[in-house]
Order: C-alpha cells, then sequence, then structure tokens
C-alpha cells in the first residue's frame, strides 16, 4: 500500500510523533523559508532579470533601452554595423579551450590527491583534506601575484626550465600561457579534490577485492572496479572547475600579460569601461545556459548534490 | 576504511599537486620576512613589514572591512544554511519539491562568480532607483556573499545529516524525549563539526572572493583584495605579504589544533571500547 497516496491530512507517524503530512511541511517550510526565499530574492529573480536585460539595447551614456530585440544576440556571433567579425566567437573559444585545459589538468591532479589523502589513518585524513582548502583563505590575487613574482626570470621555476631546455635565455615563463595555466590550477584545484575526496572515501573496495579475485589486472580493476563508482563524484569535479573557470578573468588577466581576452573580461568590460550592460547580460546568459547544462548532465549520470 | 597503497608515482603526483597549492603560500610567507622591498632576491631577514602593519591605515580598515564581512557573511549564511539542511531533511517533501530543493542547493554552486556579480549589480541599480538601501556598500557585498555561501553551507551540513540518519531520531522518541529535545539534546551535538566545518567553508569563500567584492563595492567599503588588486601595478606592499602570513599562520593553526581534538576524541573511544 502506498501511503503517499492517503490525502496530507491523513495522521502518520513522523519522528516518532503521531502528526499530519501538511503540519510537517508547514513546519518544514518554516524551517527552509529564509534560505529559499533568499536564493529567490537574491539569485533566481536577479538572474531572470538578467535574461531580460539581454534583450535590451544600450542607450545614451550607460543608460539602458527597453526595445527588446535580439541586436545583442546578432552581435554576439559578430554581426555589427562594421560586418561580420569573428572576434567575440575566438573569445568564446578560448574561454572554453582554457577553460577545459584547466578542468583535465585539475582531474589529472585531483585523483592522485583525493587517493593518496584517503590512504592515511583518519586524523591525518582530516588534516591532508583541510589544507587543500587553507590557501584558499589567502585572497585569489595575493596568491596570483605570487606566481606573478615565482614565474618571473630569476626564480627557480624558470632555471629549471632554462635546465632541461624548455626556456630559452632570457624568456621567462610570465606573462604567458604556462603562467596563465599554473594560475588557473593551483587556484581551482580545491574545489576539484573536494568532490573527488568524498568519492573516493565512499568507495565499495569489496569491488576492487572481487575484480582482483576475478583475475583483472591492475588497469582493469581500476577502471571498472573504482572509476565507475567515482563516475558522479568526477562529473561533479568536471562540473565544479570547468563552470567556474569559464568565468574566471582575473587569473588570466594578471598572468596572461593582457594577451588572454576571455568572456570574463568581455563581461567585466560591458559593466564597467563600455557602460554596455545589455550586451553584458547577453554574455552572462551564455554562462547561465553552461550552469543549467552542466547541472542537468550532472543529475542525468545519477549525481546527488556536488560536494 | 583500512589503509590502502597506492601507486608510486600517484604519490608523486599528488605531492606535486600540494605543491601547486603551497608555493605561492611558500613565496607569500618569504615575502613577508624579506627586507628587500620588490623582492625578486632575498635582501635578508626583517620583521619591518609586521610592525610596519600597525601603523600603515589603508591596510587596517581594509583589513577590517574584509573581516567584518567575512564574519557577518558567514554568520547569516551558517544560520539560513543550517534551518535550510534541516528543513529539507526531516520534511516528508515529496518527489517534485525534492526536485526543487536540490536544484536550489546546486544551481549557486555552479554559477560563475561573475555571472552573480553581474545579476546582483543589475538588481541592485534597479532596486536603487527606489530606495537608496541598495547603495554600494557594506550592504551589497554581505548580500552578494552570503548568496555564494548558502548553498556550500546546506551541502556540508545536509550530507552529515544523511550520515546520522533517521533511527536516533526515533530511538529518542522511544525513550520519551520531545522531538525539540531529540533534535537539541541527540542530533544537533552530532551536527556541531558539520555546522563549524559549513561555517568555515563559508568563511574561507568570502576571504578568497574577489569578482564579487569586485562589483557590489562601494567607495566606503574597499576590502584588502580590491585594495591590493588596485595596487598591483605599483607592486604588493611587503605588509600585504605580512597580513596574509598572520592569517596563513593562524588557520594552519585552528587546523592543527582541531586535528589534534579529534585524535585524542578518538583515543579516548578506543580506550572505551
Amino acid at each position: 500500500m502506498n501511503l503517499s497516496r492517503f490525502s496530507p491530512m491523513t495522521t502518520e507517524v513522523f519522528e516518532g510523533k503521531l502528526t499530519t503530512r501538511s503540519r510537517m511541511r508547514a513546519f518544514g517550510a518554516l524551517l527552509t523559508g529564509p534560505g529559499i526565499l533568499w536564493l529567490i530574492i537574491f539569485l533566481l529573480l536577479p538572474t531572470l532579470f538578467l535574461m531580460v536585460l539581454a534583450f535590451a539595447q544600450r542607450g545614451a551614456y550607460g543608460s539602458i533601452n527597453w526595445d527588446f530585440s535580439v541586436e545583442n544576440l546578432k552581435r554576439l556571433v559578430g554581426f555589427s554595423s562594421f560586418g561580420w567579425s569573428a572576434d567575440n566567437l575566438i573569445i568564446l573559444g578560448r574561454s572554453l579551450k582554457i577553460a577545459t585545459v584547466t578542468t583535465i589538468l585539475c582531474i589529472a591532479f585531483g585523483l592522485p590527491m583525493a587517493f593518496w589523502i584517503a590512504s592515511h589513518g583518519k586524523s591525518m585524513r582530516a588534516f591532508l583534506f583541510a589544507l587543500i582548502m587553507v590557501p584558499s583563505c589567502t585572497n585569489l590575487v595575493i596568491r596570483t601575484a605570487a606566481w606573478m613574482l615565482l614565474l618571473g626570470p630569476d626564480m627557480f621555476p624558470a632555471s629549471i626550465a632554462r635546465f632541461f631546455g624548455l626556456l630559452g635565455e632570457g624568456e621567462s615563463l610570465y606573462p604567458g600561457t604556462f603562467a596563465v595555466y599554473i594560475g588557473m590550477v593551483s587556484s581551482m584545484l580545491p574545489f576539484a579534490v573536494l568532490p573527488l575526496y568524498t568519492s573516493v572515501e565512499r568507495l565499495d573496495w569489496g569491488i576492487v577485492e572481487a575484480s582482483r579475485d576475478l583475475y583483472a589486472g591492475p588497469i582493469r580493476t581500476f577502471y571498472h572496479g573504482i572509476l565507475s563508482q567515482m563516475m558522479p563524484g568526477i562529473i561533479a569535479s568536471v562540473i565544479l572547475t570547468l563552470v567556474p573557470s569559464l568565468g574566471m578573468y582575473v587569473i588570466s588577466d594578471l598572468l596572461g600579460g593582457g594577451k588572454y581576452m576571455l568572456i570574463g573580461n568581455l563581461i567585466q568590460q560591458q559593466f564597467g569601461s563600455a557602460m554596455d550592460w545589455p550586451f553584458g547580460a547577453m554574455l552572462g546568459s551564455v554562462l547561465i545556459i553552461c550552469s543549467v547544462v552542466s547541472l542537468i548532465i550532472f543529475q542525468r549520470v545519477g549525481g546527488k548534490n556536488f560536494v | 576504511m583500512s589503509r590502502r597503497k597506492i601507486p608510486l608515482f600517484a604519490t608523486i603526483i599528488a605531492i606535486i599537486g600540494f605543491i601547486l597549492l603551497y608555493l605561492p603560500m611558500f613565496l607569500v610567507v618569504e615575502q613577508s620576512f624579506n627586507a628587500s622591498k620588490h623582492g625578486q632576491s632575498w635582501g635578508g631577514f626583517t620583521l619591518d613589514w609586521y610592525t610596519g602593519l600597525w601603523s600603515n591605515t589603508m591596510v587596517q580598515t581594509t583589513t577590517v572591512n574584509t573581516l567584518i564581512l567575512a564574519v557577518v557573511s558567514t554568520l547569516i549564511a551558517t544560520v539560513i544554511g543550517t534551518l535550510l539542511a534541516i528543513g529539507i531533511h526531516r520534511t516528508p517533501w515529496g518527489k517534485k519539491m525534492g526536485y526543487f530543493y536540490d536544484m536550489s542547493i546546486n544551481v549557486p554552486v555552479v554559477t560563475p562568480d561573475i555571472l552573480m556579480a553581474i545579476a546582483l549589480v543589475s538588481v541592485f541599480t534597479l532596486f536603487r532607483s527606489w530606495t537608496s538601501f541598495f547603495d554600494p556598500g557594506m550592504l551589497t557585498m554581505t548580500i552578494a556573499h552570503v548568496t555564494l555561501e548558502i548553498s556550500f553551507v546546506v551541502l556540508v551540513v545536509q550530507s552529515r545529516l544523511v550520515g546520522i540518519g533517521k533511527d536516533q531520531i526515533e530511538a529518542a522518541r522511544d525513550l520519551y524525549a520531545s522531538t525539540a529535545g531529540a533534535w537539541f539534546r541527540v542530533i544537533l551535538p552530532q551536527l556541531s563539526t558539520a555546522i563549524v566545518s559549513g561555517a568555515m567553508l563559508a568563511f574561507t569563500l568570502s576571504l578568497d572572493d574577489f569578482i564579487l567584492s569586485f562589483f557590489t563595492s562601494g567607495p566606503d567599503s574597499q576590502t584588502l583584495p580590491l585594495y591590493i588588486y588596485g595596487s598591483l601595478k605599483r607592486g604588493i606592499s611587503p605588509q600585504v605579504h605580512a597580513l596574509s602570513t598572520i592569517i596563513f599562520g593562524l588557520t594552519l593553526f585552528v587546523m592543527v589544533l582541531m586535528v589534534l581534538k579529534g585524535i585524542r576524541k578518538e583515543r579516548k573511544f578506543s580506550r572505551k571500547k
């Protein structure tokens, strides 16, 4: 018999108390109310407003002209009064590329880190896990500035690279692509390790042993016994690195030496010097779509919560 | 889970990962003791930057702002987030509402900072045509930070609630505890660690944030990261490094204390057994 078929007024036992479903829900709404209202007022509604704003026009002196059209969308794909140019699309593509490479690197470092932490005793594990988050207590800007110094021509990373012939005399690692990736990975890594570590903790090692018993080699055991169990965690980790890195622009700005215009820079410009909020909103809408799509993918692979 | 061996190459990559996280921290600490100001080289040991902190009013005000922002937003986010997690967990919401709650706590986690920032700035500007309440300043910054932090708190607290399960509440009720008594005496004490870790995560997010603050700050609400970003072209003052080192040291200290406490608890527990 399916209890939920009963009307909400039927008395049932919850937490050892005789009460009705609707009473439980009324009290539950009281508890969740402040949080949900906060998220609706300060996240959902602003985001929806942004999507409406995306179809408005820029007025004189940065004011907003509420004539709705798809003009901004056309501009996004490169049509302007001067004809078609690929600039915006190149910026979009570059953002995607940097975010993708960053994500791959983060997973490549994050997986071994998660396993390494999990291979210690209980309190050591808690300590190492906490160590992952500690650097984030120092602001992103400070850490990025530290990389600017570290990757300079006279510091040891450059000397090491020179020793291996990866870097010519007089060249330096900063500014450049390498610097951008190092900065990105070092700041995104904690968020990649977070869900990976949780899923390593939850691994059912019985399956791994069964696989060994059935004469699977280490690679097959890792692939079928471990990775398949960790899939929701890996996807969570991919999304938690990919989507925020799509919007990140501070790091590429500081470490790329002005050569790395990303969608984040473009958005910031629209809201800053260009005073073209509607076009900025249209660019932001691209990010909204990325977030929502990634969330749907995550739920399709059976994930529930990200962290 | 017992200890498991992992291959050597994995250990090496893991350690490189940790080095990537800590190299910039190492440099920050080194710079804070370095007498040469724009530190490409080591100019001898000094504590001048630390003593200089007492007289640098700009660093002081921005630090106070940063800390107020972090503490206030963490408190709000922790209270609201914990209530939200408990409300989701103990209520028979049904499938649709459950999905709604899942979405509402996971969407903010995957929203890029800059998106949250421009969305908030747009509505704040809209609100401003009716009230001066949303003038850029500490209030708008706090709102932005709380919005960022809530769902992380919920996720941490919720995962612990799921771990505790529902049996204990029923057991407590069988032993004649009231529902409130069972929650306050049985569940909340077990939940306290998760609430603290949620709060710490929120605090960290606030300290680490730059983009949200950049968009929502006003003239009187400069925080440390904004001040640093502004002065970056002139090079970061070593005093900032001194300050960062202090914060870094404090965090490490608290961390070690918590781990030691955990070890002692574990020992006590195993002795009882």
